[in-house]
């Protein structure tokens, strides 16, 4: 294989590999703090595609002003915020019923959340997917990059997610904030006497968690066509990156999901067949010789 | 590693397996029919919830009984896997009596399930899957194939590209029977027209980004380059090209198996010019935008060839049980080899003792967003292809069952 070609092929894995960084970090903070499997990730991933969809394209027609569209720009900050809270309300009213049982319960319930998210968006929308038609204009087009054609598009959605992604980190592990969430988990009695509502941080995070998810899936819209199972689809690998990087590892979440998603762009096009495999075939490897993840720390 | 995790692995394990629909109960005195199809996965838009309204539609059309007996339907998800979907055939013939089975999208569905009900004397329509083998070496005497086939498919729109100067070609293939069985068939009427194959690359079924293989396509300097997959497979792949600017710069897309619910999914925009062949368009005959607006008034939706083939192969076997005057399935089979099937999907159509129906087909373009006149009006016909010229001559056939 040339260089240009292993360029290009970095290129496009990284491009995957951004999807699974913020979908594995917004996984590894919930899991970290409320110690939830959240399976209805995926589910609130395709949710926050669907909020910037129907803004562009069902929303004015409803209203009564069909020339109306809820630009990408807007979808940016308002599916996760929408997405979001409906992430608060699952934590306030659902989740924190089954803090005191086994961590089974709470994956039953987020399987099953995102069983009637995905049940209820098939049942409406086109099951192959519908093409998201708000792409900026100043993000459309091709840049030249040497060695490929790549979309603007895609470079601004990389860009975007590092940014996010090591903003998030730099929060949780370098900032008084960050400081009082790791806390909250490692003692939530002693942070509540100092005056702190742990509760509520917890909502919040849950929150930020599921927002992080929804930002995802409006950078994903204009790539893949939006569809109900679009998360379905990803969230057994982003669980994979979650379990190689190590659970509830911040920094071992992105740098894993950014890690793996170059390595599956180079399997495709080294040995294709694999391309879908490989990344379970390095769970394995990596829960045998390291059981913790990458990242993990051995408890 | 922390318990909980393993816990929810073994878990999720154990739903994702368990989630098959159940049946009706057990039925005597009716003749029933079961649509074994995928109703929530990656060939859903081609023939999930639309292929049962399709085969109610065809029963209520009928006149709800046959032989003085009520006609029941019962659906099921088949998951796309070939395991599922052969222990829910084999629920519904043993237990549940029933009689035909319609549907069975994906080739590896299809082929295990028609293997598992002749062996039980039941008849299967296969109206999703599109394997070549369903009636070649793998052809059975209650088997029939009713909407496309491997063969058909590239007979249209491979020669109309090559004939165009499309002469080096690269795969994009799915990487199961389906996939293999079409780029083989493609090859052939690509080289017996003087062009070439000088590449391919074999993509797992449902993937989510085809731009790693679709790069190599693109460097492979091939003049065009040929989508041997299907459904949501052919939507990314189309609109990744055409996002990686290959289009553009001069490479000519060939979808090989595109149904109306993919240029729906991907509009006109990205979908204009895109050439290729289906075994039916709602908008080509008065009698087909009859039904198709039925079916759009039940469903929201326009048919797809294969929801048309469900409603004309259920009404075609409705039509011979009558006939013979029993469902037994060796009299109705042999009533369907006997009679002309006439109806809005095809005319004169008769089923072959290897299970084929031939029909003509149709080389279709994807209209320009400027030439659309409703949100439905997405194709244009540009030529049919006689039956004799779009599939595999009887005498052809490498069907065992010929030679008896």
């Amino acid at each position: 294989m040339s260089l240009n070609a292993i360029l290009a092929q970095t290129m496009l894995g990284l491009s995957q590999g951004v999807f699974y960084a913020m979908l594995s970090l917004g996984l590894a903070i919930i899991f970290g703090l409320l110690n939830v499997i959240n399976f209805a990730h995926g589910a609130l991933y395709m949710l926050g595609a669907f909020v910037a969809l129907i803004g562009y394209s069902y929303l004015g027609p409803w209203l009564g002003q069909p020339d109306w569209h809820m630009g990408f720009w807007t979808a940016l900050v308002v599916a996760p915020l929408l997405v979001g809270g409906l992430g608060m309300l699952i934590e306030r009213f659902l989740l924190r019923r089954l803090y005191d049982f086994d961590h089974i319960y709470g994956l039953l319930l987020t399987f099953g959340i995102a069983l009637i998210l995905q049940g209820l968006f098939a049942n409406y929308f086109n099951i192959s997917g519908t093409p998201y038609p708000g792409q900026p204009e100043s993000l459309s087009g091709i840049v030249n990059l040497g060695f490929m054609y790549f979309p603007k598009y895609r470079l601004f959605a990389i860009l975007l997610s590092i940014v996010v992604c090591f903003a998030t980190w730099f929060v949780i592990e370098r900032t008084s904030l960050g400081a009082v969430l790791r806390a909250g988990v490692e003692n939530p009695k002693l942070v509540e006497a100092f005056g702190i509502n742990v509760p509520r941080m917890v909502t919040l995070t849950f929150g930020f968690g599921v927002a992080l998810a929804a930002l995802a899936g409006v950078l994903a819209a204009p790539i893949y066509s939006v569809s109900p199972l679009m998360g379905a689809d990803l969230i057994i690998t982003v669980f994979a990156v979650v379990v190689i990087g190590g659970m509830g590892s911040i920094l071992g979440a992105i740098v894993t999901g950014l890690m793996l998603g170059l390595v599956q762009g180079l399997t495709q096009a080294l040995y294709p067949p694999a391309a879908n495999t490989v990344i379970f075939f390095i769970m394995v490897v990596v829960l045998l010789i390291r059981p913790a993840g990458l990242f993990g720390k051995v408890v | 590693m922390n318990k909980p995790f393993l816990t929810a692995v073994c878990t999720t394990g154990a739903l994702m397996f368990g989630a098959a629909q159940a049946a009706d109960g057990p039925s005597d005195g009716s003749v029933k029919i079961g649509v074994l199809t995928d109703m929530s996965g990656v060939y859903a838009a081609i023939e999930g919830p639309g292929s049962v309204i399709a085969a109610e539609m065809a029963i209520e059309d009928f006149g709800g009984e046959v032989l003085g007996k009520p006609i029941e339907l019962t659906s099921a998800d088949h998951q796309e896997k070939a395991d599922v979907a052969s222990s829910i055939a084999r629920r519904w013939i043993d237990r549940d009596n029933v009689d035909m089975i319609v549907g069975m999208v994906n080739s590896a569905v299809g082929l295990a399930v028609q293997g598992l009900a002749s062996d039980k004397k039941t008849i299967t329509m296969n109206t999703g899957a599109g394997s070549q083998e369903l009636t070649e070496s793998q052809c059975s005497k209650y088997g029939i194939h009713y909407v496309y086939d491997t063969y058909a498919l590239p007979v249209g729109t491979a020669t109309a590209m090559v004939e165009n100067g499309g002469k080096k070609w690269f795969f994009i293939t799915a990487d199961y029977t389906f996939g293999h069985s079409l780029q083989k068939s493609t090859a052939r009427v690509v080289e017996n027209l003087g062009g070439e194959v000088v590449g391919e690359v074999n993509a797992p079924l449902a993937t989510s980004d085809f731009s790693s293989y679709l790069l190599q396509a693109s460097s492979s300097g091939a003049d065009v380059i040929a989508l041997a997959n299907a459904g949501n497979d052919t939507v990314n792949s189309i609109k990744q090209a055409h996002e990686f600017g290959i289009v553009d710069r001069g490479q000519k897309l060939a979808g090989m198996l595109v149904f109306l619910s993919d240029v729906k999914a991907l509009g006109l925009e990205t979908a204009q010019g895109l050439q290729f062949t289906t075994a039916f368009y709602w908008d080509r005959t008065e009698e087909s935008r009859e039904w198709s607006q039925r079916f759009l008034e039940k469903h929201d939706e326009m048919p797809t060839m294969v929801d048309a083939g469900v409603y004309s192969s259920t009404l075609a076997y409705l039509k011979a049980v009558e006939a013979a005057g029993t469902d037994e399935a060796d009299a109705v089979r042999a009533e369907l080899g006997d009679m002309k099937i006439n109806d809005f999907f095809v005319k004169d159509g008769s089923i072959e003792p290897n299970g084929l129906m031939p029909h003509d087909m149709y080389l279709v373009r994807v209209k320009q967003p400027s030439e659309s006149e409703g949100p439905w009006d997405l194709l244009e016909v540009v030529s049919t292809i006689p039956a004799d010229q779009a599939y595999i001559a009887t005498e052809d056939s490498a069907c065992p069952l010929l030679d008896e």
